[in-house]
């Protein structure tokens, strides 16, 4: 189901105005606190009104400041999952996990009870009080709360910025799987990148009330850098490879990537499956001619897509390494190595990138084709 | 132990004033609800008028308020005489006039906890509970209530308390009637003003301690265990 959100709200001298579309799956709302991330989930839970816009699921129009529509919170059925969990103290775990559910008709729910508290493994939690529970346990409640709602859209607040590294790694596989199992759009919101690398099928990238850029977190990351904004992350591309072969002798795992084979460090994975690598710029070399007997084991074939300088007298080359799109890789080299190669765009040329300066922690199965 | 059982006097005394306090707490109570969320959730022109009115009982000699009642709600009164020719409902001089002094006394207490224990509920459960389906009233009646329960429970307790040892303004409405208005305090004032009977006084000053001690202690008990409910 797609998502279309086009929302202008003053606040002080904050002005936000975002617009994008999403065709489903998960959609990250990334940027730096104060960029208008809460203010947008906000807005589209109905919890406060923004001065103008249209927010549409599917087909149901839960906002439209043109057509006078504006659903209350209680009818939009937007489920929100708060970066605090927000379970009802009073309340036992399963009385939290009823709350929504009783109140959609048997008819609209497409989660079943049963299937949900499976899936989270929650079900030996059903007795206990909130307060009982780890941070990953109430994120956990929490998340099956929203889904028992039988929501049109699942927005996710920062829903891992609570809790300790160990424990943000343990919830996303399950949010990853509640991604597959429902076909429930979500907006995923966090300004964590390494997150949405791993979750996200499409980008939104928020700068001061505004959206930078969207689209398939691929090409958005392609195209953007995000290290002026996250100011950890190097400039780098995501590729989206196919495993190809498992070479257990050498510890490699040799992906596709259209014409081209990257070898990794082996992964676990079944051939055929999509996988998401994250290859720096920095990491990358190119060269005019085929390099003979080197030790580099990833040699790209591609072609100069675009040059372009950067502030800090460097060169950002994107090279062209699988025919149809989605096979964009960043490389950044000194000034003076460009020039001395003389790249032109649509240019033949060879990337050098070595298999260990891809890390596992770089790479992520993606869920199969739809 | 004929010392420790109680004379028909202070039997009748001692139930006037817990049927009294009683019903001027539980009449009470919804409105002092509404009141404290009003004034906790709530921004309105006017709203230090009104907080100032529902505190105004605390701060006022209990006479002036009694008086005001007996011109308000008096038989001539204005308010009094429309409720009894349109109902038939009668505060004069009768026990209800009694629960409605100690009703108006006692209020600012009852809003004063609810209003407070109001302020400390997490508005963001409230909005969970929207996404969630529920509406305005469902997430009143299913979140915030419970939430709030024990305060409302600290405030019910105070304000029973207070309705307890009411005496200014009750004997100022309803005056001092055996069996109708003669609550504990009105009933020890009279004993007072008898030649010997000082220990009669005596007795009812110990059985109005023991009494609002009981009303403290349990309203402890209870507050303890609603928050060892909530921590599960």
């Amino acid at each position: 189901m797609s998502i279309e959100l086009s929302l202008k709200k003053r606040q002080g001298d904050f002005t936000l105005d975002v617009s994008f579309r999403s065709e489903g799956g998960i959609t990250a709302l990334f940027g730096r606190s104060g960029a208008g991330k809460s203010s947008l989930v906000a807005m589209a839970a109905g919890l406060s009104r923004p001065d103008a816009g249209r927010i549409v699921v599917g087909d149901t129009v839960l906002f439209d400041s043109k057509a006078g529509i504006d659903l209350p919170s209680e009818r939009r059925r937007v489920g929100l999952v708060f970066q605090d969990g927000r379970l009802f103290p009073h309340l036992s775990v399963l009385a939290n996990l009823r709350y929504g559910e009783k109140l959609v008709p048997v008819a609209e729910r497409w989660a079943s009870f049963d299937r949900v508290i499976g899936l989270l493994g929650i079900g030996h939690l059903l007795d206990r009080r909130p307060a009982k529970l780890s941070g990953g346990e109430k994120q956990r409640v929490a998340i099956g709360r929203a889904l028992l709602s039988s929501p049109r859209l699942l927005l996710m607040d920062e829903p891992l910025a609570a809790l300790d590294g160990a424990r943000k790694k343990e919830l996303i596989p399950f949010i990853a799987m509640i991604a597959r199992e429902f076909s429930v759009p979500i907006l995923y919101v966090s300004h964590a990148i390494e997150e949405i690398i791993e979750l996200a099928d499409n980008l939104v990238v928020l700068e001061n009330g505004e959206a930078l850029a969207s689209g398939p977190l691929e090409e958005v990351l392609c195209d953007l850098d995000l290290s002026a904004i996250t100011g950890r992350l190097d400039a780098g591309s995501i590729l989206l490879a196919e495993v190809q072969e498992h070479l257990p002798d050498f510890a490699i795992t040799r992906l596709s990537l259209g014409t081209n084979f990257l070898n990794v460090p082996q992964i676990d994975a079944p051939i055929g499956s999509r996988v998401r690598v994250r290859i720096g710029a920095q990491d990358v070399a190119l060269a005019l001619e085929k390099p003979l007997r080197t030790s580099i084991q990833n040699i790209l074939t591609g072609r100069v897509a675009s040059m372009s300088a950067t502030p800090e007298g460097q060169a950002d080359v994107h090279v062209e390494v699988a025919p149809d799109g989605g096979g964009l890789l960043w490389t950044r080299i000194s000034a003076i190595a460009a020039a001395e190669l003389g790249l032109k765009r649509g240019d033949p040329i060879y990337a050098l990138v070595k298999s260990a300066s891809i890390a596992r922690s770089a790479m992520s199965v993606r869920p199969p084709r739809p | 132990m004929e010392a420790f059982s109680l004379t028909t006097v202070e039997a009748e005394a001692l139930r006037l004033s817990l049927w009294v306090s009683g019903w001027a707490v539980a009449t009470s109570l919804p409105l002092g609800i509404f009141c404290a969320w009003l004034l906790a959730r709530r921004n309105f022109p006017g709203k230090s008028l009104v907080d100032g009115l529902i505190h105004l009982p605390l701060v006022l000699p209990p006479v002036v308020v009694g008086y005001a009642l007996l011109v308000g709600f008096g038989h001539r009164g204005f308010i009094g005489s429309w409720l009894y020719d349109s109902f038939g409902i009668s505060f004069a001089f009768n026990w209800k006039g009694a629960a409605l002094a100690s009703a108006v006394i006692s209020f600012p207490l009852l809003v004063r906890a609810v209003r407070l224990s109001l302020e400390g509920v997490d508005k963001g459960l409230e909005q969970a509970a929207r996404t969630l389906g529920a509406g305005p009233f469902r997430v009143f009646f299913t979140i915030t209530l419970p939430l709030v329960a024990p305060g409302v429970l600290t405030g019910s307790i105070l304000a029973f308390a207070r309705s307890l040892s009411e005496f200014g303004a009750t004997i100022t409405f309803v005056s001092n009637i055996p069996g109708e208005t003669r609550t504990l305090p009105i009933a020890l004032y009279t004993l007072t003003q008898t030649p010997g009977g000082d220990a009669g006084a005596f007795r009812l000053c110990v059985i109005s301690v023991v009494v609002a001690m009981i009303a403290l202690v349990a309203s402890e008990i209870l507050a303890r265990k609603v928050a060892r409910k909530m921590e599960g």
